[in-house]
């Protein structure tokens, strides 16, 4: 089995929308979390229904015709949703960022891409307009809608024509994503991966939907503090490239990471509400696959823990619980982060967005801390990352990203520092 | 020109992202890069504009904007006339 490292990197964020602008604004701290005007929204409806929420993270800046590094064909935007373009522009940078395309045949590589709501905008506008005066439905509907648009467009840029495929399993897409290119690369099934997610889902009627679920924050996202109250909601995309060691070595490619491991699980439980077991078979499983690659006592060498961390009352409880019955006596002494309360939660982007973060956090050997946080939760009994980064530990060369979904579908990637 | 010919080039040129002087009469879709998604994309602006609905046998025939524009002639001359919208 191939070792599989991480050699390009692309991102569009509420913190950035080049990988160099994401690292500074994740160790700045600089939250892209800002308030939103419901009433001028496409598709508002008069009176503002006044929604319990009024902060989201939304991507600043992105003008594919405007800015010649972020260019898109006016077809492509005519026929593309915001998530999708945001896929494309993050592909295209960790591509170049990498020289992927100038040291393989295009024909095998893989894309693996996580976006889970698709291109709502068109959805509902196309709705609003069908259901108030029966209008007819433009024909480019189809194809915005389609969750594995950006996925299509990225093989169609790259002339990729290996294995292309778009997870979608709400949160978790993106980390699920990433761990199976990891898996086809890892395998020899594929010479190297494109991987990912994207999603721009913050459209009125996907903002009113979130309210009524009553779990989104009336102020901003600070996970694991003991006054949370909600998620925010974002939106992005982030892109890396995966290729074996070997390869990677022997083309002098600049390795920012290593992915050892790869976890999954169902909580089988409930729709809405997780399940501590759920997530923490994901980690163990995470674990045991990093030890099946000879990795010894993985659990003692976890030096952070990139939580999913949505700030949510029930979220953080129930993974603080899953990360100690995963590491025991260890769980206390654990670093754990939150990306989220600087990008909000980008749903189907997420995972990939917090992998990238997990990445630069070994690269850099230092652990972003958490925006927001008043006070830990004391009930956690964890070492929750605050107030400035922290070096990454001595002994320390491992890091999970967890990603646990609605719906009870849990995904954890784990990293190794690379080190020449 | 008459109306229903500068809405058409108009049309068209924003669709390609070209200037108004770019787009003829005779100019075909080919030349114009038009395909297929575009097409459909254009003949249903067309019909939102001008509320006609183009007959699939028609659209398939279509192959040059003055094409576009006489067969709109020819529909809304066949239809009772409508206000066209804005």
């Amino acid at each position: 089995m191939n070792r599989v490292v991480v050699t390009g990197l692309g991102c569009v964020t509420p913190i950035g929308n080049t990988v160099d602008a994401f690292r500074e604004s994740l160790y700045a701290g600089r939250t892209g979390i800002a308030p939103f005007d419901l009433s001028t929204m496409p598709g508002a409806l008069s009176p503002d229904p006044s929604i319990r929420f009024k902060t989201t993270a939304k991507v600043k800046g992105f003008e594919p015709t405007q800015n010649p590094e972020q260019h898109l064909s006016s077809g492509f935007i005519l026929t593309s949703e915001l998530g999708a373009q945001f896929g494309i522009i993050a592909a295209r940078q960790a591509v170049a960022h990498s020289g992927l395309l100038q040291h393989y045949d295009a024909t095998g590589i893989a894309i693996v891409t996580g976006c889970s709501c698709g291109g709502r905008a068109a959805d509902e506008d196309a709705n609003r307009n069908l259901y108030l005066r029966n209008a007819r439905i433009p024909p480019t509907v189809i194809i915005r809608t389609m969750a594995s648009s950006g996925t299509s467009n990225i093989a169609i840029e790259t002339g990729i024509t290996g294995p292309v495929l778009n997870i979608a399993t709400a949160c978790a897409s993106g980390t699920h994503a990433i761990g199976l290119a990891f898996q086809m690369v890892r395998s020899g099934m594929a010479p190297a991966a494109i991987t990912g997610g994207y999603e721009a889902a913050l459209t009125y009627g996907f903002l009113r939907a979130w309210d009524s679920m009553r779990v989104v924050s009336p102020t901003s996202c600070r996970p694991f503090s003991v006054d949370r109250d909600g998620m925010t909601l974002g939106e992005g995309a982030a892109m890396m490239i995966l290729e074996p060691l070997e390869a990677a070595l022997a083309r002098g490619a600049r390795i920012y990471a290593e992915i050892v491991g790869f976890g999954m699980s169902a909580d089988a439980h409930h729709i809405t509400q997780p399940r501590a077991e759920g997530a923490a078979l994901a980690m163990r499983r995470a674990l045991e696959d990093t030890a099946h690659a000879g990795i010894v006592e993985p659990a003692s060498r976890i030096g952070y823990i990139n939580a999913h961390g949505t700030g949510t009352p029930t979220n953080d409880a129930v993974e603080a619980a899953a990360i100690h019955q995963t590491f025991g006596d260890l769980a206390s002494n654990l670093p754990v982060g939150a990306t989220k309360s600087l990008t909000g939660h980008s749903i189907g982007a997420a995972g990939a967005i917090e992998a990238l973060a997990t990445v630069i956090a070994l690269d850099q050997a230092s652990l972003p801390h958490t925006a927001g946080v008043t006070e830990i939760d004391p009930t956690f009994h964890l070492d929750v990352l605050i107030g400035e980064p922290r070096p990454l530990a001595a002994d320390k060369d491992l890091a999970l990203s967890n990603s646990l979904a609605f719906g009870g579908l849990n995904a954890v990637l784990a990293f190794r520092r690379y080190a020449i | 020109m008459d109306d229903i010919q500068s809405r058409i080039i108009e049309l068209v040129a924003k669709s390609k992202n070209l200037p108004v002087s770019d787009v003829r009469m005779d100019s075909t879709f080919e030349e114009l890069q038009i395909d297929s998604l575009d097409k459909i994309n254009l003949s249903f602006e067309v019909e939102e504009i001008f509320s006609i609905e183009i007959p699939d046998d028609a659209l398939n025939s279509l192959k040059t904007v003055g094409d576009v524009v006489r067969g709109v002639e020819t529909l809304r001359a066949a239809a009772p006339p409508n206000a066209t919208k804005s």
